[in-house]
Parts: C-alpha cells; sequence; structure tokens
C-alpha cells in the first residue's frame, strides 16, 4: 500500500469506528428519551410549580423512582406518607424544606459540569444562589427558618483531586449574614485547640429554639467527632467521638448520627442515637449500610435513606423507633433525602 | 516527509542558524495526533470518574482519593522498561504501539468493569499502557526532528496532546449533559478515540529506527544505570529532581485559591481548563524560544513561574485577577518544562540511547514529585497550608539556585550534538 492508499485507509477505519461510537450514542439516548417520557415506576400527581401544595404538613422528598420524574422534588402528607407523591418541577441532588424555604443542592450538568446551592422561598422565588467546589453532599434549614447550612464536597475533574475535602457553609437567612465556610471556626477536641490542615467539617444539624447552636461532624488524623458549634463564638467543641452526619430531635433531648462500625479501611455505618444529658448511646436495630443524615419524623422516630436493591441511585425511606426497640419500616419508595414539615 | 536518513548528522554540522527548520516533521504532527485522539479517550474517562464511582456506583468519595493517587502513581517504574525497550529493540513506534494498545484493551474492560476493584485495574492497567508508551514516543519525536529544532517539535506534540486534554472532559460533560447516565456512552467514545490513535499510530506514523538511521548500533544489553553517564546527564538528574521535589501537585495549589478567593471557589471543577488553555497556547511559542535561548534556560524559568505561584497564594489576597494570573502561570511552568525537558534530554543523549534517558529524566520528575506532593500533603496537615507553602517557596529558591549551577554547561543553545562517550562510540 502505498502512502495515500494507507491515509485514505486510516481515514475510512476511523470513521466506522467514531460512526459506531457514535450510534450507540444515539441508541442510548433514544432509550433514555423513551425512558424519560416513559410513566414513572410509583403513581405520581404533578404540581404546576414548586411551590403548590405547600400548606399541609408533608415530607418533601428526592423522588428516586427510574422514569420521569428522577430526581425530581417531592412531597407526601405526613398524616398518609403512603399516599399518592405531589411531584414538582423543581431537580436537586439532595434537598431540605421548612414551611418557609426550600434548599436544593445541585449537579448543573454543562459542557462543563458546576455544582449549586439555592435557597427557595414558599412562593418558589431564588432568595440566595451559591457555586459549589464540588459534588453536593448535605444540606439543612433550621426549624425557624433562620440559617441554612450546606455540605459539599471539594472535587474537581480528576486533576484537582488531593484526598477527602469537604466545604460547609452556614448562612443567616434571617440577617443576611455569611459565616463562610466553618472550617475557620475554632475547633476544640479532647479540651485543646486542634490546628490540623487536614480537618473537615460536615453534615450540619441546627438545635431547635437556638440560633446560635448546632451540631455538626469534625474529621481530623482519619478520626470523627460530633462537635457543637456556636455561631457567635465561632466555635466547635468535641462533644463525642466516632460520629458523623449529626441530626437533633425536635425536643432537643437527642442527637442521632452515623457509626462507622467497619474495622477495615471501607466505612460501614449503623445510626445511633445519644441522649445529651446522660451521653447514652443506642444503637438501631438496622444493620444494614446507611450513608445518610438522619431525619426525625416526630420526637420517637426516626428516618433515613437506603439504597433500593438492585437498581443503582434509587433509594428508599425507611422509618425505626428512636429508642432503638421493634425493627425498621419501609415508609417511603423510591425516596431520598426527606425533610419532614410539621407546622 | 522531509525527514532523511542523514537529518540528525546534517544537522549538527550546521553552524549557521539562519537554516533553522522552520516546520515540524509529519512524523510529529502525526504522533500529536495520536497523543490527541487517546487524550481525549483517556481524560473523557478520567474527568467523570469521580461522578461515576460517587453516583453511578454509590461509592463513598474517599474511595475516589485512593483510585485517584493509584491513576497518578502507577507508571513511573514501567517507563524505564519501556525506554530501554525502545533502545535495545531501535523500534521506537511498536514499543509506543504496545503501550497505547495496552490502554486501548483497558478501555475495552471497563466497558464490562462493575465493581470497584474492576475499575482500579482497569486504570492500573491504564496508566501501565500511558508509562511504557511515552518515552519511546519521545525518542521518536526526537528521531523525526532536527536537533536545532527539537523543543519546536515537542512544542506542537504537547500542544495537540493538550488539545486532547482539553477536549475529553468537555467531551464528557457535554454527553453527561445531553445523557444524564451516559457513563457508558462515554466509555464507548472513549474506546473508539484509543482505538482511532491505535490506528493512526500503526499505519500512518513512520517506523523510525533512531539508532539505525544514525548510522549506529542499537545497544543490546540489559538496562544499566552506566547508560546514563553521558556528559550533563548526572547534572540534569540531579537537577530535575531538585526541581521536581519542590513541584507539589497541582491540586493543592487549586485548594489554596478555593479557600482564598470565591470566584476560585464557585469555579473550582474548571480551574484545570484555564491552566490547559494556557498550556496549549504557549506550548509551541516557548519550545521555540526554548531552541532559541537554551533549553535549561527556559526550563528553569518554566520553574521560576511555578515558584511565583507559591509566592501568590502566599501573600493573603484573593479575587479574580489572582485566581487568573495562577492558573496563566502554572500553564506556562507546564509549556516551559513538559517537552523542554524531552528536547534537553534527547540533545544529551546518543540516538541509540534517548528512549531511555528520556525515560530516566521523565521518571526522576514523576518520582520527585510524587514525593513533594505527598511530603507537602504531611506539611499542609502538620504546619498548615500557609507556612508549608512558605516553606515550599523557600526551598524552591534553593532548589533554582543549585540547578542553575548544575545546568550551567546547558543554559545556552547547544552548537552541535553532544559528543558521544567513548564506550559507546563505534
Amino acid at each position: 500500500m502505498n502512502a495515500r492508499a494507507r491515509f485514505v485507509a486510516v481515514v475510512v477505519a476511523c470513521a466506522l469506528v467514531l460512526g459506531g461510537a457514535v450510534s450507540y450514542g444515539a441508541l442510548a439516548f433514544a432509550a433514555y428519551r423513551h425512558a424519560q417520557e416513559g410513566p414513572s415506576d410509583v403513581a405520581a400527581q404533578h404540581a404546576a410549580d414548586a411551590s403548590s401544595g405547600a400548606s399541609a404538613p408533608r415530607i418533601v422528598f428526592r423522588d428516586t423512582a427510574p422514569g420521569q420524574d428522577y430526581g425530581h422534588v417531592a412531597s407526601v402528607p405526613l398524616t398518609d406518607p403512603r399516599a399518592t407523591r405531589t411531584v414538582t418541577p423543581l431537580v436537586c441532588d439532595r434537598v431540605y424544606a421548612t414551611e418557609r424555604y426550600e434548599s436544593c443542592l445541585q449537579t448543573v450538568p454543562g459542557v462543563v459540569t458546576t455544582y449549586s446551592a439555592t435557597v427557595f422561598d414558599e412562593s418558589g422565588d431564588v432568595v440566595k444562589k451559591w457555586g459549589l467546589p464540588g459534588l453536593p453532599s448535605r444540606t439543612r434549614i433550621s426549624h425557624d427558618d433562620a440559617l441554612v447550612a450546606f455540605t459539599s464536597f471539594v472535587t474537581g475533574a480528576a486533576y484537582a483531586t488531593v484526598g477527602f475535602s469537604t466545604a460547609t457553609d452556614v448562612y443567616s437567612l434571617a440577617t443576611g449574614h455569611d459565616y463562610g465556610n466553618i472550617e475557620q471556626f475554632t475547633l476544640r477536641i479532647d479540651g485543646k485547640i486542634n490546628t490540623a490542615a487536614d480537618r473537615n467539617i460536615w453534615g450540619i444539624t441546627f438545635v431547635p429554639g437556638d440560633d446560635d447552636a448546632f451540631f455538626a461532624t469534625a474529621a481530623t488524623g482519619g478520626h470523627t467527632y460530633l462537635v457543637r458549634g456556636s455561631l457567635a463564638q465561632r466555635t466547635l467543641t468535641e462533644v463525642h467521638e466516632t460520629a458523623e452526619c449529626p441530626s437533633v430531635s425536635p425536643d432537643g433531648t437527642r442527637v442521632a448520627f452515623k457509626v462507622n462500625i467497619s474495622k477495615t479501611g471501607t466505612a460501614f455505618w449503623n445510626v445511633a442515637v445519644m441522649d445529651l444529658a446522660t451521653g447514652q448511646i443506642t444503637m438501631m436495630p438496622d444493620k444494614r449500610d446507611m450513608d445518610d443524615q438522619v431525619e426525625w419524623l416526630d420526637d420517637s422516630t426516626i428516618l433515613y435513606g437506603l439504597p433500593h436493591a438492585g437498581t443503582p441511585g434509587d433509594y428508599d425511606v425507611w422509618e425505626t423507633a428512636a429508642d432503638g426497640s421493634g425493627s425498621p419500616s419501609l415508609l417511603i419508595e423510591h425516596a431520598w433525602s426527606p425533610a419532614v414539615i410539621t407546622q | 516527509m522531509y525527514i532523511t536518513l542523514s537529518d540528525r548528522g546534517a544537522a549538527s554540522k550546521q553552524s549557521d542558524t539562519a537554516r533553522v527548520a522552520t516546520r515540524v516533521s509529519s512524523t510529529v504532527v502525526a504522533m500529536g495526533v495520536v497523543s490527541m485522539f487517546t487524550d481525549i479517550s483517556s481524560e473523557s474517562v478520567a474527568a467523570v470518574l469521580p461522578l461515576y464511582i460517587t453516583a453511578a456506583m454509590g461509592m463513598s468519595t474517599i474511595a475516589y482519593g485512593f483510585i485517584d493517587g493509584l491513576y497518578q502513581g502507577v507508571s513511573a517504574v514501567v517507563r524505564i522498561g519501556g525506554g530501554w525497550a525502545a533502545d535495545r529493540s531501535d523500534q521506537p513506534k511498536w514499543v509506543a504501539f504496545f503501550g497505547y494498545g495496552i490502554s486501548a484493551l483497558a478501555r475495552i474492560w471497563l466497558l464490562f468493569a462493575t465493581g470497584f476493584g474492576a475499575v482500579t485495574s482497569v486504570i492500573a492497567i491504564d496508566r501501565i499502557g500511558k508509562g511504557i508508551r511515552t518515552a519511546p514516543r519521545d525518542a521518536l519525536i526526537s528521531a523525526s526532528s532536527r536537533p536545532d529544532n527539537l523543543g519546536r517539535s515537542f512544542g506542537v506534540h504537547r500542544m495537540l496532546d493538550t488539545i486532547g486534554a482539553a477536549i475529553g472532559p468537555l467531551l464528557a460533560f457535554l454527553i453527561l449533559w445531553i445523557l444524564p447516565n451516559g457513563y457508558r456512552a462515554i466509555f464507548v467514545l472513549s474506546l473508539a478515540f484509543a482505538v482511532i490513535g491505535v490506528l493512526i499510530l500503526g499505519v500512518i506514523v513512520r517506523n523510525g529506527h533512531p539508532a539505525r538511521e544514525a548510522g549506529r548500533r542499537p545497544v543490546r544489553r540489559i538496562w544499566s544505570v552506566k547508560d546514563l553517564r553521558l556528559p550533563g546527564m548526572p547534572r540534569l538528574l540531579v537537577a530535575t529532581a531538585a526541581l521536581g521535589l519542590i513541584t507539589v501537585g497541582d491540586g493543592f495549589i487549586y485548594l489554596v485559591l478555593q479557600a482564598r478567593s470565591a470566584f476560585a471557589a464557585e469555579w473550582f471543577p474548571l480551574l484545570y481548563v484555564g491552566t490547559n488553555i494556557v498550556f496549549l497556547a504557549l506550548a509551541i511559542p516557548l519550545g521555540r524560544w526554548a531552541d532559541r535561548v537554551g533549553r535549561g534556560r527556559v526550563f528553569i524559568l518554566g520553574h521560576c513561574a511555578l515558584f511565583a505561584v507559591y509566592l501568590i497564594t502566599t501573600i493573603p489576597v484573593g479575587g479574580v485577577s489572582v485566581t487568573l494570573i495562577c492558573l496563566a502561570l502554572l500553564g506556562a511552568f507546564y509549556a516551559a518544562t513538559d517537552g523542554v525537558l524531552s528536547a534537553l534530554t534527547a540533545q544529551l543523549t546518543p540516538p541509540e540511547g534517548t528512549a531511555s534517558g528520556i525515560a530516566a529524566t521523565q521518571t526522576v520528575t514523576a518520582v520527585a514529585r510524587l514525593v513533594a506532593s505527598t511530603g507537602f500533603g504531611v506539611l499542609w496537615f502538620t504546619v498548615g497550608r500557609e507556612h508549608a507553602i512558605e516553606l515550599v517557596a523557600g526551598l524552591a529558591v534553593i532548589a533554582v539556585v543549585a540547578s542553575i549551577c548544575l545546568l550551567r554547561p546547558m543554559l545556552g543553545v547547544l552548537r552541535r550534538e553532544v559528543a558521544l562517550p567513548a564506550g559507546l562510540d563505534e
């Protein structure tokens, strides 16, 4: 073969290879559209905008049923969580809601993927929006609507990853004050100020009826700690070791968190509830691996998400008694990131 | 193709710079295109890997940190083997082909890999392929270029390579935008680009024989450190080690910028795009400049640009302009060092030892940078971000001064090829 013939042969071969890949992509796209336009795996009614149906006590969550509603924010009545869900047009990776506000962490797909945190008010208008430095993780709004917190990982493309890092910001919806990344707060572990640069803070929960106090996870040197924070004093103080993603009960007496019970490098989490007055810890009966921030249904019941077996990206919300009695039961199928609005 | 068998010898006899070649050979351009397609292939996967592992496979981000370390670290040792095999066989093209082929096969496996272990293995194999091919590829580029034109040739190659590295992630995110769960489509397209790269390399790229074409005999013996005892090589290796030891990962610099500036925090996932754009824009100009004023000089100046970034990050100011200046300097650092180091090595090594020489300097750089990143990581955690970067900036001054002394003989333009040691001369 002469050079010209070779060149033509390579161009033809490359066109065939690329054509094959593009055809595969087109078929995948067609299949995706088909599934998108197909009905959701669960019955649902659709709300015209994010705010509709926002008056009754309800559980707001991220719909993870495969189909057209995947990723949308949905809700069910608190009085009947197994009733038909109402799906809104809003799409979030992680959501939290109170009567007045909704905090939505999103992956914004595009030619370049970015991540954002947005707080919406009850009429669906944007109150404030932030860019996030990586994949969304956790968000919470205080029950008196004064504060919002959100956590994301600090991960860019492969170039910019130097291990595990998180960023957690707190913002006052009441005063407009931005507390910024609370990693800058003074951290005290075992009574000593910790200045290690590998410290990470994530998973904030606000103490009900207190505009200054919150709990969060602090991690440094391979250990995790439940810390109590003060916004005014800009401090984080260790309360307990080996605890992540805390969640304070509505009456403020207990805090639920996940405990890494794995003895290997791969984490395996179970849920525990700690009595803040006595320090007594009760492990929950659910022995499955749980990677979520607990939400309290009421003072005696906790909610958390677990992967829906067999479908990656699909989850179910389970409930269990907070005193560790009984056994867990399925509350909302194909749902993730629950937020209870009692009013 | 303008390459002739006597290119190297002919060019070395020329003393007048007036006849400096203004064009690079078609082999260099073809190798650049091969690298471009291969980089589209590997970077499209690398960019979505964190998302794929956490979102689609449901694993934690901590697991990703481990996979990323593997991604960066695997290739150092196989690099030496790749360089040696290329020199011994005098067939750099086919050794490189083997490396590109392994990476393409890894992409087929990626389509079927489901668990964390499988994905890690695929990435390790891909990196082994990259380790094998790098030195033979650069040796073929240098064998296809005139000695007075090496910087420019490597500049052209690195520009095309970086265009691929810039297109890959954008293409991957574009697919995810259209097709939210389209990881498999990305992997299929990645495989297609890898196959295209291998096809072009196998059929179009000239099968060069650096030693025979220069009228010399390939060195047929097992790898030995003695082969690196060429005039200037020990100095170059020590200098690259010194400079590499204070080259901490970009990730750390991006993290400092992110902590300083709201702009950098918001655009954190895209900072590397800015660096890449500057890199590809400056690769040719700085390569040509290295040909004109001396490769050693530009190589050291490139590191000075990196140290300027360190200094800027120690000043407690944030903001858009600071971030952009840092990205520009970081891009300039890559443009002034990556291809220039290969050009510098090629000018110090005889044709039958170029691949081994390039493999040696690249391995020294990779290992030194790995040590630097790990050491800096420890410093970052123990003395804190500010002090860690101040310490590195201080060490950088020492390293630059030391490398200026070491590379003194190479700071100017080499008008002739380095005299060959007696043992290697025929």
